[in-house]
């Protein structure tokens, strides 16, 4: 039986489109940055995402706060709760055309799997970027900071351009698998509009 | 393309312009020129009894300087000017003009009274110069505004033609020899303007900018964009405004430069030829990029202010091969052979040449020391010699990253004793090497004079020579852009101990991270493709598991 339910709060929609934009778009002027192309010219891409940057950083606070005010944090908790059957789906099962074993729920947005990856994205590869980042552009200020003497340039540079490929394998994994709902768009449709058709849990 | 005769014949004219303009000065001696009321200087020299004279010598006329200014002889016999000496006091080194070799003119040791001749003494032209003497001070060498007379020194004290003119044909020269009128100049005596200073320093070396690429004939008419402070169209600053000279002390020397001013803004009372001593230490404005402000502690100035050398239609020399020099024609005669705009790229006398415009400086990590070598260093003749030696690098907090003109070439040594080797170029006997072509003979003399020993055999090493260069500042919109550096094969390349943004992390992350994304794009396509494959075959039905 199919129930519709309210998913995505508007903070959500919004945070969630905003940030991938400014994820996208910084990862265009990155890889600019990085010299594997000339697009914007360097100088300007420099710029273009220092201030995507900026509008980032603006983006995450909020969204931490919103997180924690809501409780919404909770989604994010790891369980291994049938996460062998959700792998198993997704490697076998899928070409079955059996339907997903996972069933959302207002409270139980994510599966197991993607619990997962979205902690490992927000305690490890977001954190890296956010902080090799905000390094890298105040390199300036080390001394300062008493940083100077065990940093340096090119360690900050590489750590960031790791995270920085990690978050585009990401993107391609993701929007590879918001495809693979009942229809293409459904769960496009349920980021923009809020609302999911979604299996009830009998 | 203005070749090399059109140039000079311009530089004549223009002398020649200048040089008749003193006829309207005298025939009013009484009165100020209205031109100078609008002089900063308070006084019109045109118009001093002292000075309305018929002067027979130039010590006559330092006398007469000397009646009103009295200190100044004194003050200039401290200067590295009068003394061509200057001892760096953190390295120890003796320097200056009379010690130091290098591979152009190589050695004024050895040549004394020849290259004394552009000294600014009354006539250097004896070893035994008194050099405590005041009247022996030469004021007009610096204080002749019309920067005409250190060119009419030179001939009336008959210093050898190739000395400057390499392809010099007598036959051709009857009446070159002109004396300075010293009454007429006496009158149009002032502080130093930049042809004053440029009568000598645009000939380094033997001529029109070879030696420095940032100082030559071309700034005398400046355009903005070859040096936004000397423009004559713009700032119109003359060397002293930079270079502040209180008590006959020149401001900023090449011996020991200033790599990094920490000082700040303190051009109140005169510059002390640093940029920072006028734009101090935050100099880009905020309206420009903030990272610009970043870079003052690691990159000097002028790296990204002096976008190329020689930039004003001068060629600078970049390449001078001793070893060659000396090779005549058929009937003896010296030979002098010219690229195909005009420059030469061999004469006897001088060897082979290499010349660019607008040439791109090399970058080094300087900290202001430099180190000479001297001819009592040994050297190894099989490598490249450094004749000097930037200290510093990126772990140096005290060194920036400098443009410098590279000289290279190939210069004469002792190849039994493996030093350095002084040469005697002028002279009338045949152990002048203009004279006879003869190495042995000339390095002979030329260790000699230097009281150094000598095996009697010459050899030839390659030779490098780095001088930071200073002058020619282009205007904000000339100057380097981010990319000149931060792009793959940019400009700092080559310099070592950085990191630089904008050139990837290296390859091996590339591999990596591409791996990644292309086997993320395989599996999302591959997992694409299977299962829209196996829902054609099941029909859309689910298949039991
Ligand atoms: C808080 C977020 C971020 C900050 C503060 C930040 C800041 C920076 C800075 C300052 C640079 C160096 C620019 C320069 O040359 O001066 C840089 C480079 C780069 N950024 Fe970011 N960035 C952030 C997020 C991202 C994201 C989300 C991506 C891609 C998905 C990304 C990809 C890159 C790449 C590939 C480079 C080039 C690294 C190199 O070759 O050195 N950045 N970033």
């Amino acid at each position: 039986m199919k129930n519709r339910i309210y998913l995505y709060a508007r903070f959500e929609r919004f945070w969630h489109w905003s940030q991938a934009s400014l994820i996208i778009f910084m990862a265009l002027t990155g890889f600019e940055i990085h010299a594997f192309y000339v697009l914007f010219g360097y100088e300007s891409a420099v710029q273009l995402h220092t201030t995507a940057a900026w509008v980032l950083i603006g983006l995450w606070i909020f969204a931490i706060f919103w997180h924690a005010t809501t409780g919404e944090w909770k989604q994010y908790i790891p369980t291994f709760d049938r996460v062998v059957t959700i792998v198993r789906f997704y490697s076998v099962d899928i070409f079955n055309n059996a339907p997903h074993p996972y069933h959302k729920s207002r409270l139980q947005k994510h599966n197991p799997l993607q619990r997962f990856v979205y902690l490992l994205l927000w305690v490890l590869i977001n954190p890296a970027i956010w902080i090799s980042g905000l390094l890298y552009f105040f390199y300036n200020d080390w001394k300062a900071l008493g940083l100077a003497s065990f940093l340096s340039l090119e360690v900050v540079a590489v750590v960031h351009t790791v995270a920085a490929y990690l978050i585009f394998s990401f993107l391609i994994f993701h929007v590879y698998l918001v495809t693979i709902g009942d229809t293409p768009l459904t769960h496009i449709k349920a980021m923009i509009t809020g609302w999911e058709e979604v299996e009830q849990e009998e | 393309m203005v070749n090399r005769e059109q140039r000079c014949l311009a530089l004549i004219l223009a002398i020649g312009l200048i040089t008749s303009l003193p006829s309207g000065a005298s025939e009013q001696p009484a009165e100020a020129a209205p031109s100078a009321l609008r002089s900063q200087s308070t006084a019109d020299h045109s118009t001093f009894e002292a000075l309305a004279q018929r002067f027979k010598s130039g010590r006559e006329l330092t006398k007469a300087c000397l009646s009103c200014h009295n200190l100044a002889a004194k003050q200039v016999h401290t200067s590295t000017h009068w003394n061509w000496e200057f001892t760096n006091e953190e390295t120890g080194q003796s320097l200056g003009k009379r010690n130091l070799l290098n591979s152009t003119l190589i050695s004024v040791s050895s040549n004394g009274p020849y290259c004394a001749r552009c000294h600014i003494g009354n006539e250097w032209t004896e070893e035994t110069f008194d050099f405590s003497a005041e009247e022996q001070v030469d004021c007009l060498a610096c204080h002749d505004t019309t920067g005409t007379y250190a060119s009419k020194k030179m001939h009336q004290l008959r210093v050898k033609c190739s000395a400057c003119h390499v392809e010099f044909d007598k036959s051709k020269s009857r009446d070159v020899v002109r004396k300075p009128n010293l009454s007429e100049l006496a009158k149009r005596v002032g502080k130093p303007n930049l042809a004053s200073c440029g009568s000598c320093h645009f000939y380094s070396d033997g001529g029109d900018g070879i030696k420095h690429g940032d100082l030559d004939t071309s700034l005398l008419s400046a355009s903005r964009h070859l040096d936004v402070h000397m423009a004559k169209d713009g700032l119109d600053y003359s060397c002293t405004t930079c270079h502040k000279a209180e008590g006959h002390q020149m401001r900023g020397t090449r011996y020991a430069p200033e790599a990094k001013d920490t000082h700040g803004i303190d051009v109140v009372g005169g510059s002390r030829a640093t940029c920072e001593s006028c734009h101090g230490l935050a100099p880009h404005p905020d309206s420009a990029n903030v990272k610009l402000n970043d870079h003052v502690d690691r990159i000097a100035c002028q790296t990204c202010h002096i976008p190329a050398l020689a930039r004003g239609g001068r060629p600078t020399k970049t390449y001078w091969d001793w070893s060659t020099a000396g090779r005549l024609n058929d009937a003896g005669k010296e030979i002098v052979e010219k690229d195909g705009e005009g420059r030469i790229i061999y004469s006897s006398q001088r060897g082979g040449s290499q010349w660019s415009e607008n040439l791109v400086p090399d970058y080094v990590w300087f900290n202001g020391k430099i180190e000479y070598l001297t001819m009592d260093d040994k050297i190894d003749p099989a490598s490249v010699v450094q004749l000097n030696t930037l200290a510093g690098s990126s772990d140096d907090p005290e060194s920036r990253i400098w443009p410098v003109k590279t000289l290279r070439g190939k210069q004469p040594i002792d190849a039994i004793n493996e030093t350095l080797a002084s040469v005697r170029l002028f002279g009338k006997k045949d152990d002048a090497f203009w004279k006879a072509y003869d190495w042995t003979a000339s390095v002979g003399a030329g260790m000699k004079a230097a009281g150094r020993e000598f095996s009697g055999k010459v050899g030839f090493v390659e030779t490098e020579m780095r001088n930071p260069v200073n002058h020619t500042i282009a205007p904000a919109e000339d100057s380097l852009t981010c990319v000149s550096c931060h792009s793959r094969n940019g400009r700092m390349a080559g310099v070592p101990g950085i990191f630089m943004p904008g050139t990837g992390t290296g390859a091996i992350l590339d591999i990596f991270g591409l791996l990644l994304i292309g086997s993320s794009v395989l599996v999302v396509l591959g997992h694409g493709t299977l299962r829209v494959l196996m829902k054609v075959r099941n029909n859309g039905r689910r298949r039991p598991s």
